[in-house]
């Protein structure tokens, strides 16, 4: 008798290690995104209000890179393809879009820092990025942005090989502009109806 | 090993034969079975057929390959479905059926002297949730519509690229054999931690039911991680989600790190319990206890913690930084530590025996030869430097098959000599078992061996058709492969001969070598083993 409880309890303990596996597994999400963002893991740059600290004199070479999803109808470039920046200071730049479709268009901007150990000194104060834009059909809008990087760049025996930085943007359809739309039922890849539909 | 003593049990057992061990009726033992040996032979007899259809696959896809542009495979989603369908079959249809259900089921409850599994119904569902997975993959591979590959990364497995019902039907079969695994993990594990015959202490436990504990945790460890993704996969596929699709702020990288947090756990999950077996056959036909018991029990305990943490060396070009690669290069390498120890006890067990060169010794020794030569290349693999070069190509096919499709599987047939005439209590014919033997090692040798060169010479895994100037080993291969289908039309003639033979075969047929309990029951055992507790001195 005493083992057939004993055997339910380890039984029961198993069950509870495997729905926790399952519950860690989903909890990677939010802690893969936290994890990124803390660490600049993956080119994640840091984001935030923090003033820029003033320089040491020493300058970097940012580029700038703009992608578009074919199913977002916009064109998306920067405004200028690079610019050198003294490290430490406050720096404007500015991308454009425009609405090539007859409709309102939702977007949503990804973006990274390359290299990817260079990200953790990439400072992102404001951008065009940490929210949905909406251009109305045939409209045209600039999108600016400010950042700074962090002097210690230039200190950290890992990065000090870094001269150059490329910040990237790739233009998405925002998920729920199919649905503000209404064409959820035909929105394509992301509501699993597939190509054909797409 | 332990060193075991009859006790009353086999005696008991002969006994009880005569007046309690009525089997029920053909339903309700095998459909109903809650005995673990009927599930063992059930698991087995499933690894089989799992096995014999993925390896059709692998012989249609090496007739494609034999020569440069065939035609065998009329287009490249029927190729990438095949190719989906023969990995996943191998790995969840057929290795761990036989090696963690079918031995494990089988022996692990006559090695520790418990007369049944801790959860003997749960044990039957975990069965049974395998032959409609079994179909739910096979609908996948008809359908034609599950070329993601086995590791199913997004985008090539989300409703863009497969947006056919029988991609989720595939996702739908790993969550129920993932389901059966777990099941069956949780009652090994309860198993034997609680029903350990009096005196059979942990330090005691036979090597196979120790390579059975350490692969029931990483089971229960990683295949929720799996199930997890999958899930996200399926609800990304069908339901709008975007877990790793970026235009709702997903990252299909992220895919990458749940599966291989999975996946490299799962490849020793394969390779563990053929670790077991190996020790119990060399050990048995060196006559000798097997060399540094202890050294080998740490030593899979060690490679089942590190194994998970080493999983991003299969994404090494996936964008990582090289810190992190560096990591997981070292942190990998560290797994030939214990890797090798066991190699080399292995060795060492066969040091000074009077070995006898019996089916499952020579089974036993092809393995430590292919799985060595696995071991060694993976090391190379394991470089991030020298993976940049040989990442998904053939070098890389030729380095897991012969750690699994070499090793797994040659563990798998010594287990089947070795344990044949206990479980049918029939004898194997001796002949046809080591014409099996030379012709599977030649056969899978000629068939893997070249691959390393095709790989170093830069040609791609994954694809139906290459240039001609990988023609030459290509067909060496596929000849390759013919000779090992060939060696599987032995096995089936040496099963045949084995189940009509009418040559009886004793309680412990191997003699002295073999020490552990499984030897104290008759040949084939009692339908209730155990019915009173062996005590372990």
């Amino acid at each position: 008798m005493r083992t057939r409880t004993s055997n339910r309890v380890v039984g029961f303990a198993l069950a509870s290690v495997i729905v926790g596996m399952v519950g860690l597994s989903f909890a990677a999400i939010p802690l893969y995104r936290a994890f990124c963002a803390a660490t600049g893991y993956g080119g994640t740059p840091k984001i935030g209000i923090a003033a820029a600290p003033g320089g040491n004199g020493k300058t970097i070479r940012v580029r700038f890179n703009a992608d578009t999803n074919p199913g977002l109808p916009w064109q998306f470039a920067p405004d200028v393809t690079e610019m050198t920046v003294p490290l430490g200071e406050d720096h404007l730049a500015a991308y454009h879009a425009h609405n090539k479709a007859n409709r309102a268009v939702t977007g949503v901007a990804l973006y990274n820092v390359t290299p990817e150990k260079a990200a953790k000194y990439f400072h992102k104060t404001a951008c065009f990025c940490f929210n949905e834009q909406t251009l109305e059909p045939g409209e045209d809008m600039s999108f600016p942005l400010s950042f700074w990087i962090d002097p210690e760049i230039a200190n950290d025996p890992n990065t000090a090989d870094v001269h150059d930085i490329v910040l990237s943007y790739t233009f998405y359809k925002a998920l729920d502009d199919a649905a503000k739309s209404g064409a959820l039922a035909k929105a394509g890849p992301h509501v699993g109806s597939g190509p054909k539909t797409n | 090993m332990a060193d075991t003593t009859h006790d009353h049990a086999h005696g008991h057992d002969a006994h009880g034969h005569d007046h309690h061990d009525h089997k029920p009726g053909f339903v309700a033992r095998w459909f109903f079975s809650t005995n673990h040996k009927d599930i063992g032979t059930l698991y087995l007899i499933f690894a089989v057929v799992g096995g014999v259809v993925g390896g059709i696959l692998s012989e249609i896809m090496r007739a494609q390959l034999q020569f440069p542009n065939n035609h065998i495979v009329t287009d490249g989603q029927q190729w990438n479905t095949i190719i989906t369908t023969h990995g996943l079959l191998m790995i969840f249809f057929s290795v761990m059926p036989a090696l963690i259900g079918g031995f494990g089921n089988w022996f692990i409850p006559l090695m520790i002297g418990a007369p049944d599994m801790a959860f003997p119904r749960l044990n039957n569902i975990s069965f049974w949730l395998l032959p409609p997975a079994f179909v739910l993959i096979c609908i996948g591979l008809f359908m034609g519509e599950s070329g993601s590959g086995w590791t199913l990364y997004p985008p090539l497995s989300n409703a863009t690229y497969e947006h056919g019902m029988g991609m989720d039907c595939t996702l739908f079969a790993l969550h129920l054999a993932g389901a059966s695994s777990l099941l069956g993990a949780m009652n090994f594990i309860t198993t034997i931690f609680n029903m350990r015959a009096p005196g059979m202490t942990m330090h005691k436990l036979p090597l196979f039911v120790w390579a059975s504990l350490v692969t029931a945790w990483l089971l229960v460890l990683a295949v929720p991680v799996l199930a997890g993704a999958i899930t996200m996969l399926i609800c990304d596929r069908n339901f709008g989600t975007a877990f790793f699709d970026p235009q709702g702020g997903g990252d299909p990288v992220l895919f990458q790190h749940l599966f291989w947090f999975f996946g490299h756990p799962e490849v020793y999950i394969m390779i563990l319990p053929g670790f077991g077996v190996i020790s119990h056959v060399i050990s048995t036909f060196s006559k000798k206890p097997v060399f540094g018991y202890l050294g080998m029990v740490y030593a899979m305990v060690g490679i089942g913690v590190v194994g998970f943490v080493v999983w991003a060396h299969h994404m090494y070009l996936s964008g990582m930084d090289v810190d992190t690669r560096a990591y997981f290069m070292g942190a990998t390498m560290v797994i030939a530590v214990p890797t090798g120890v066991k190699i080399f006890s292995w060795i060492a067990t066969m040091w000074g025996g009077s070995i006898e060169f019996k089916t499952p010794m020579l089974w036993a020794i092809g393995f430590l030869f292919v799985f060595t030569i696995g071991g060694v290349t993976g090391v190379v693999c394991a470089n991030a430097g020298i993976d940049e070069v040989i990442h998904n190509t053939y070098y890389v096919i030729a380095h897991f098959h012969y750690v699994l499709s070499l090793g797994a599987v040659f563990s798998i047939f010594c287990g089947f000599y070795y344990w044949i005439g206990k479980m049918s209590g029939r004898q194997y014919p001796e002949f046809w078992g080591r014409v099996h033997f030379w012709l599977f090692f030649i056969g899978v040798n000629l068939t893997f061996f070249p691959q390393h060169f095709l790989g170093l010479a830069g040609m791609p895994r994954r694809y139906p058709d290459y240039p001609d100037a990988f023609a030459g080993w290509n067909y060496v291969s596929s000849v390759g492969s013919y000779i090992s289908g060939v060696s599987m039309l032995v096995f089936m003639y040496v099963c045949f001969k084995t189940f009509t033979s009418k040559v009886p075969v004793a309680d412990n047929y191997w003699g002295e070598g073999a020490t552990t309990l499984e030897w104290t029951q008759s040949s084939p055992p009692a339908f209730h083993t155990y019915t009173e507790l062996p005590r372990i001195l």
